[in-house]
């Protein structure tokens, strides 16, 4: 019999073209989302070489980083925003790869698109060049987001030379309190191991807090694997993956699905692999979490107060909580709930989802945000749009004071429009809080949507669990 | 991809922990269509106040500094996005070899596809070597790819494991999309085989 094997390893043996004597495999890969900010200089590197996209129809392409989420109609005013687009629907059009044009109602962030088409299936490998591409592997697909080198490796050949990661399995078991989110269950996750917690692994997230996540929770976990340094993230497909799969526009139909799904099953880990690592978190442990500093590891409980650097042992932790206390221009043991914000955003490929807004709608339902901060809700797509639309959500989000925008990455790395003045504070459902990330000098706090509106509605960080 | 044999030059040092590539390179300089002209951009918000200006107290502000080759650095290096522009920026000043205890996944591979040498040394190690990137003008270091050496102001040599491909690679300027299109053959037998098994995913 052969020995038990984890899912990445069953779905890394499935794509190897070839293995050199080293371990290093010629690995395929199944399909490719580009945007418009990675993939310039990878389609110029083919034209230089006279190289063709070897499958354009295995690949899929939208712009998504740069794009105003005002007026979607008029032009881009940004020169180089503008251009950077346009040049993403003249390479479709020279290398024949499908394109989902900025008017188009399924535009939206690549990672939310992805999973709303159907492109993302379970067993497959994706690539994207970004590095949240591990959002995929909610469907127990491997997924890499990869620089740009890469994307042109794979426009050209369908493959990707690496070695095979190591398996981490991060369970959360139990059930989690009353207003836990996907968003806290990950910033725990982090917040325990780290940003290089995860180097040079492939992250399987297990245990009944994650089974029982909808998909839209579990992309938020795979999203942010990246913050744990991880190569991939991913979760074992099951029925709440099929139901949420079925009848989207790229999944197979007819027997072809049936075929699929009886694929699919034979996927999730065996019984007795095993893993390099094993990481567990109780879920009934987890409180809604923030961060405090400039790197998305710096997690505490909202009922927690800004770290003191002069009780950390160690030099260098030291000196860089320093730098991000200045940074972030806070005071040490200062409450969590005493920090005033004046900017919230909630969007994202992390939180852009149609759960996310309804969420953070419950919170803004009948309650008005606060004098001097501004709101905004940015849907992750089109879709997402178009559905909270359906159910009412913008009107309720109007009706608070929150400005209600078209889709795209918007604030969570402000290549568009929307962005922090320097000094500027923010409630953030995004995914890092690098410095600069949301605008140069812009001070970024994590969480999750709820927690978001909550802070957009008092003015300051709020524990969701004493909200009026 | 430019070659990478061996370099003689100044190593600059920059002791932080997890500098994510938006600290290399802010997101703004990501509109870019080109891989060229972003090396001005490189740690823009440390390097620069607010108005532009040169920081004086920043590493590569430094007279030795600005004409580094080398950079010794803390731990996960590269973390966050995998924007190729951070290798495009360390590049463009001319940084050729960073040394650290540990990169992030895709930094690391997007720095040998750009022919930048990334290597990993103990802590202790990279103490030495910060130590000798601290002295100015002196901080003159060798990193001989072929012998796996670094060759310490004071002579004291260092080896260093590199993976065989990428080690191959740099030497001789390789581009590795060339490589896998000599395998041909193979990957469109694979397709057969995954279009028997796996239809769906052809059609």
């Amino acid at each position: 019999m052969a020995a038990p094997q984890t899912l990445f390893d069953k779905i890394w043996q499935n794509h190897v073209v070839e293995r050199s004597d080293d371990g290093t495999c010629l690995l395929y890969i199944d399909r490719h989302l580009v945007h418009e900010v990675t993939s310039p200089q990878a389609f110029e590197g083919l034209r230089l070489t006279g190289r063709k996209v070897r499958r354009p129809e295995a690949t899929l392409a939208v712009a998504d980083h740069n794009v105003p989420t005002t007026d979607r109609g008029a032009e881009i005013k940004e020169e180089e925003s503008r251009i950077q687009v346009e040049t993403l629907e003249k390479n479709c059009a020279e290398f024949g790869i499908p394109y989902i044009p900025l008017t188009d109602a399924r535009q939206g962030i690549v990672h939310i698109i992805g999973p709303e088409q159907g492109l993302t299936q379970p067993g497959m490998t994706i690539i994207c060049g970004d590095s949240h591409a591990a959002t995929h592997g909610a469907f127990g697909a491997l997924a890499f987001g990869v620089g740009t080198s890469e994307v042109e490796h794979v426009l050209a050949t369908q493959t990707m030379i690496q070695a095979p990661a190591k398996n981490m399995r991060i369970s959360v078991t139990g059930t989690p309190h009353p207003g836990i989110l996907a968003k806290d269950l990950i910033l725990a996750i982090i917040g325990k191991i780290g940003t290089a917690g995860g180097t040079g692994h492939v992250i399987e997230y297990a245990g009944d807090a994650i089974a029982a996540l909808s998909m839209e929770g579990r992309m938020t976990v795979c999203n942010m694997s990246i913050e744990a340094g991880a190569r991939a993230g991913l979760m074992a497909p099951d029925d709440t993956t099929f139901a949420y799969a079925k009848g989207r526009p790229m999944m197979p139909k007819g027997d072809d699905w049936e075929r699929a799904v009886a694929f699919w099953r034979t996927l999730p880990s065996d019984q007795g692999a095993t893993y390099d690592t094993e990481v567990t978190l109780k879920a009934d442990d987890i409180p809604p979490l923030v961060t405090w500093g400039t790197s998305p590891q710096d997690v505490l409980a909202i009922t927690g107060a800004v770290p003191d650097p002069a009780e950390e042992a160690d030099e260098g932790r030291r000196q860089s909580m320093e730098r991000a206390l200045e940074y972030m221009g806070l005071t040490p043991k200062t409450p969590m709930t005493e920090i005033t914000i004046e900017t919230a955003f909630i969007g994202s490929c992390t939180n852009g989802r149609i759960e996310d807004l309804r969420v953070a709608a419950a919170i803004a339902k009948g309650r008005k945000v606060a004098p001097g901060v501004r709101a905004l809700v940015v849907p992750g797509s089109g879709l997402v749009k178009q559905q909270a639309e359906e159910e009412g959500l913008d009107r309720v989000f109007l009706a608070a004071g929150f400005e209600w925008r078209e889709a795209g990455c918007s604030m969570c790395l402000a290549m568009n429009p929307d962005k922090l003045a320097p000094g500027e504070r923010a409630a953030s459902t995004s995914n890092r809080n690098f410095e600069g990330r949301q605008g140069p000098g812009g001070r970024t706090h994590l969480m999750s949507p709820a927690m978001v509106a909550a802070a957009a509605i008092t003015g300051h960080l709020t524990d969701i669990r004493e909200l009026d | 991809m430019d070659k990478f044999t061996k370099v003689t030059g100044i190593a600059a040092p920059l002791p932080m922990i997890n500098v994510d590539t938006d600290k290399i390179i802010p997101a703004r300089w990501l509109k870019t269509i080109k891989r060229t002209g972003l090396g001005g951009a490189l740690f823009e918000a440390i390097r620069y106040d607010k108005d532009g200006n040169e920081n004086p107290d920043f590493v590569l502000n430094k007279p030795p500094y600005r004409k580094a080759e080398i950079l010794v650095t803390g731990t996960n290096f590269g973390c966050g996005s995998s924007r190729e522009h951070a290798v495009w920026a360390l590049m463009g000043f001319g940084i050729r070899c960073v040394m650290a205890p540990e990169f992030a996944d895709i930094f690391y591979s997007n720095a040998f596809k750009n022919g930048v040498l990334l290597i990993k040394l103990p802590q202790e190690r990279i103490d030495d070597l910060m130590a000798d990137a601290e002295q100015g003008e002196n901080a003159r270091i060798t990193v001989d790819l072929e012998a796996q050496e670094i060759i310490r102001p004071d002579g004291e040599v260092i080896g260093f494991d590199i993976d065989p491909f990428r080690k191959h690679c740099l030497l001789n300027g390789l581009d590795d999309i060339a490589l896998t299109m000599e395998k041909a053959e193979a990957i469109e037998g694979f397709e057969d085989t995954q279009r028997q098994s796996l239809p769906w995913l052809y059609s």
